[in-house]
């Protein structure tokens, strides 16, 4: 076989052997374990270790026999717990990430309007809450949460209500805590994109005899839509396998996608199934994701 | 033009309260004399003494010390290479999955991640425990690296590398001489954003780990599902606690670089 002494050297020059050290590791270790997800979600679960069957059958021939079943994928659809679970999050996801937007551009405007030298830190003391541990922020709810939590007693000793509230494995509880834990994710692109805005478009509205309302309707608004859809794709995506705050502040009745995962994988041990499930969230996700990239290459040319 | 009014002081007033009264509270808690996490019952560090007799929080929290460490400094170096790549390479071959590798991990579920890589270090026969998770740990914490030294990366004049590649310095010796203190910040940014990514990941760590392996979120997690208690709370604050201050170190730095930028212009 001829082979060009230049195309190895091309192949291996410093630049591409720059580009290869990140560019091999995350196809090892981020790409190539969903080609095994993929593939286990085609198998059978067996009493085994692991607990699955092969989908290649190294027979007599030369040729392996494939052994795949869609049945995983059949059951995910025959048992209505599944779809009630993919709809649930779905819902749960999207009015989170309204009510994360509404608030979090309220914060995200106020700070980028404040003062420049208070500024700097209110975005630090936005940034804290997000270093601070995911688990600990939920965990931090349920004390206040729960019936004989501090809410119900504050509540009750100021005299407002007589009973506890019952907020504690609710699907309330739920949406308080996804809006507390991903309100920083929102906040940030948000006030990355107001700051910036050029103030002279206001002052010209102003000028020209528009209410700061709707100036803020017709200039702020459409001019933040970049922030806005990187805050959305933030919370959103992750929010719809969420699995910690519906398992710490959710109830029996609170079905999320991420949190059924969890069960076929470690209380059920059933690996194809947990498999499918993952591969059909990735496959909603998908479309946002990508949609996600487009805009942060967009953001950074 | 009114610029900042009633309305924004009162959306920061309640929006910082939100963010803050629950740690706040799970703070004040941890420092309770009563067992009851609700009820205060006069001030005590006892919660604090019973930690330290706890063996299985100090078995974990030495594992998530030691994978927080190795994993953020590997992930560092990584990282820092792919915004390196994201931003002076150009338009190169797969360039598209790249930045799809980069940005995908920052969103995807953890629990897909989780599962994902499990199953390929089932398939490939590869024993489960540390070594695992701070593979998986590596691979989410560079992408955030990545990200922030791009961020930096893009927002500096170029100028100064190329000339002193065209003054015949080798691109290794530019990098460390001009690129890496320049994006210095940036870098020691994305350290301590790794390390304590990797010091609050629970899900990921969950599937990832094995016997022997339990990281500090895995434990308090098993806690926590037991029911509210003062030591949760005295193991949060500690957590918090060197949480901010690393968060505040990352920004004094950051801003005495700042200012030596400024001096050395004025000079």
């Amino acid at each position: 076989m001829q082979t060009n002494p230049n195309f190895f050297k091309s192949i291996f020059n410093g630049r591409n052997a720059v580009i290869a050290i990140p560019y091999i590791w995350l196809l090892l270790l981020f790409l190539l374990p969903f080609i095994y997800v993929l593939k286990i979600s085609f198998a059978e679960t067996i009493y085994a270790r692991p607990p699955y069957s092969p989908l290649l059958i190294w027979g007599d021939s030369w040729l392996p026999s494939i052994k795949a079943s869609f049945d995983n994928y059949l059951f995910l659809f025959s048992d209505s717990l599944y779809i009630k679970a993919y709809l649930s999050s779905l819902k749960i996801a999207f009015i989170s990430t309204i009510l994360t937007l509404i608030i979090g551009y309220s914060i995200a405007y106020s700070v980028a309007r404040a003062p420049t030298r208070w500024r700097g830190i209110l975005l630090m003391l936005v940034i804290l809450p997000f270093w601070t541990s995911f688990l600990i922020r939920v965990y931090a709810w349920i004390g206040i949460l729960k019936t004989e939590g501090l809410l119900n007693l504050a509540l009750m000793s100021i005299g407002i209500i007589e009973k506890p509230l019952m907020i504690m494995n609710t699907d309330l509880a739920v949406y308080i805590g996804i809006i507390y834990s991903y309100l920083p994710f929102m906040i940030l692109p948000l006030y990355a994109n107001l700051e910036k805005m050029d103030m002279s478009l206001l002052e010209a509205a102003a000028d020209l005899g528009c209410r700061p309302f709707k100036s803020f309707w017709t200039v702020t608004v459409p001019l933040s839509i970049p922030g806005i859809m990187a805050g959305c794709f933030l919370v959103f995506i992750p929010v719809m396998g969420e699995f910690v705050i519906p398992d710490l502040l959710g109830g029996s009745e609170t079905l999320m996608i991420g949190k059924v995962l969890w069960t076929e994988f470690f209380y059920n041990r059933d690996w194809p199934v947990a498999s499918a499930v993952a591969i059909l969230l990735l496959a909603i996700l998908i479309v946002p994701i990508m949609l996600y990239q487009r805009s942060q290459e967009k953001a950074i040319s | 033009m009114k610029r900042f009014g009633s309305f924004n002081i009162f959306s920061l007033i309640v929006g910082f309260s939100f963010l803050y009264i629950p740690i706040i509270l799970l703070i004040l808690f941890s420092f309770n004399e009563s067992r009851l996490v609700t009820v205060w019952g006069g001030f005590s560090t006892k919660w604090y003494g019973e930690l330290m007799q706890n063996q299985g929080i100090k078995d974990a929290a030495w594992v998530t010390i030691k994978v927080a460490f190795v994993s953020s400094t590997i992930a560092t170096i990584l990282g820092t290479i792919a915004g390196l790549v994201m931003t002076r390479f150009g338009n190169f071959k797969g360039r598209t999955l790249f930045s799809g590798m980069i940005y995908a991990p920052m969103v995807m579920p953890e629990v897909i991640i989780g599962l994902s890589t499990l199953l390929m270090f089932v398939a490939l026969a590869i024993d489960r425990g540390i070594f695992t998770v701070t593979l998986a740990h590596i691979t989410f914490s560079m992408c955030y690296v990545a990200v922030v030294v791009q961020s930096r990366m893009s927002s500096y004049d170029d100028s100064l590398t190329e000339a002193a590649l065209d003054l015949g310095c080798t691109p290794f010796r530019t990098f460390i001489l001009i690129t890496l203190p320049i994006i210095l910040p940036a870098v020691i940014s994305g350290w301590l954003l790794s390390f304590t990514l990797s010091l609050d990941d629970l899900v990921i760590a969950s599937f990832t780990s094995g016997p022997g392996s339990t990281t500090l979120p895995m434990k308090i997690y098993s806690m926590v599902r037991l029911g509210v208690t003062p030591e949760i709370n005295a193991v949060s604050t500690i957590l918090v606690g060197v949480v901010t201050l690393g968060v505040i170190t990352a920004s004094l730095i950051g801003r005495r670089q700042k200012q030596q930028v400024l001096k050395t212009q004025h000079t």
